[in-house]
């Protein structure tokens, strides 16, 4: 059995899906993840977790960052949606 | 009823191409390369596309790369802000040409295949294509474009869906999508010689659920059963004239690419109307935007607003009203018409109608 790439641990490291483009649409008035045949519309929260999802940051270092910029606890609403993301596979483990 | 923000534009660039498949979603009736629309109008319609909010764009055909300003219309898209795909056979795609979409901002590339069988797979493009595939894919690959591979499916490679999946892993496809043929146009008129058994259809379904979890988070994989096998129809694009748009090669602008099978509608040309004129007022897309057009069983029906009716091109196709019920719905009361098609007799050693632009279409 293959490792399953999806699966996310304090210490991992994610990044966007190689196949997917983060950009802002004007039409919308929101953030846009792209990939092929799809998109997901974001708000800027998502797109702000979505764009440290750089192969470097832990998924702890991703909560302290946000927690810090929001001066609030969004630790469980991060980890939530860091793991929406890698279920749909639009974000992989590092 | 309001249009809704369309994320998808699928652009035809051309009908030519060097395949033949007689499944081809293009119309029976293919446009000529003299009537194709120009450079400067696919740009002006991609910059329109992206103002009235479309994401996606395919570049699609035919064979695309038989536009010489395919280089040219990408590097637009790009610019625009466009999610682009080419969708192509693969035949034409040299080194030197990839290069180039690469550089102008090209993301993601499609390439079909017909069969794990390379005799198979010739017989059913109906022309020398196995090695020119094999080498577009290593190429698209050693770039780092995003690679999907293709397969239409049908009675002559059903059985070889786990083969299909394993192949376009070893060709190191990062998506493979796998779609049971769509009977209107050149497949209605190869139906008999195309149509799987249930049988087939029952064993592939399971090869495919268990190939999607063998291959997570390495390949995904999308399988779109046969609809004549299920009880309820697919929802096509979310509606007609919900997401979704088609521009043929000499400029129309459809609400799906079988739509010009409707004979009962006209279509608007990108080089007299905005394509958000089209898009919001034409008479096509308006025709059976929402549910008003309804009628029973679809109406009163509580599935109206999970498949929307169904397929206007299919409904019309098969039972001349575009206003009636899918026929593939169990509820349809003209459900023998696809029923009947089930138990027509198989056509072993089939002979295809094969896809061509030279000879007139013979209409069946």
């Amino acid at each position: 059995m293959a490792p399953d790439s999806r699966l996310l641990t304090p210490g991992s490291t994610p990044r966007l899906w190689r196949m997917t483009r983060l950009q802002f649409d004007p039409v919308r008035q929101r953030p846009v993840l792209l990939y092929p045949e799809g998109a997901v519309l974001l708000n800027d929260t998502g797109a702000a977790i979505l764009e440290l999802c750089n192969g470097t940051n832990t998924v702890e270092g991703i909560v302290r960052i946000l927690n810090e910029r929001y001066q609030a606890d969004v630790s469980s609403d991060v980890t939530e949606y860091l793991s929406l993301m890698a279920e749909r596979e639009l974000i992989r483990a590092g | 009823m309001p249009a809704d923000i369309p994320t998808t534009l699928l652009a035809e660039l051309t009908h030519r191409c060097p395949l033949h498949c007689p499944y081809c979603s293009n119309p029976l009736d293919l446009i000529r390369a003299e009537s194709e629309i120009a450079t400067e109008d696919w740009k002006r319609v991609f910059t329109q596309a992206r103002q009235l909010g479309v994401l996606q764009l395919g570049l699609s055909g035919g064979e695309p790369l038989l536009r010489k300003d395919l280089e040219e219309l990408a590097e637009h898209a790009r610019r625009e802000g466009l999610y682009t795909t080419l969708v192509t056979s693969g035949l034409g795609l040299t080194r030197a040409r990839a290069e180039r979409l690469k550089e102008v901002g090209l993301e993601h590339i499609q390439i079909s295949i017909q069969d794990s069988d390379p005799e198979v797979a010739e017989r059913i493009a109906g022309v020398r294509s196995v090695k020119h595939k094999q080498a577009a894919a290593s190429i698209v690959r050693e770039l780092g474009f995003a690679f999907t591979i293709n397969v239409v499916l049908h009675r002559a490679n059903l059985d070889r869906i786990g083969a299909l999946i394993d192949l376009a892993a070893d060709l190191g496809a990062d998506r493979i999508e796998l779609a049971n043929t769509q009977y209107y146009g050149w497949g209605l008129q190869n139906r008999a010689a195309l149509m799987p058994t249930r049988e087939q259809v029952e064993r592939s379904r399971e090869i495919a659920e268990r190939a999607i979890q063998r291959y997570r988070g390495r390949m995904q994989i999308t399988y779109v059963l046969p609809d004549y096998y299920e009880l309820y129809p697919k929802a096509c694009y979310g509606g007609w004239g919900k997401l979704y748009l088609v521009v043929t090669p000499n400029g129309m602008v459809l609400p799906c690419h079988g739509a010009t099978g409707i004979t009962t509608l006209r279509f608007d040309d990108v080089r007299s109307r905005s394509l958000e004129w089209i898009w919001q007022e034409s008479e096509a897309f308006r025709a059976f935007r929402g549910d008003s057009w309804m009628k029973e069983p679809c109406r009163s029906c509580p599935r109206k607003a999970t498949d929307f009716g169904g397929c206007r091109c299919q409904a019309f196709a098969l039972t001349g009203d575009a206003a009636n019920t899918d026929p593939v719905c169990t509820l349809s009361p003209l459900r023998r018409v696809v029923d009947n098609a089930l138990t027509e007799p198989a056509l072993d050693n089939p002979d295809y109608s094969y896809r061509t632009l030279a000879a007139e279409p013979q209409r069946g």
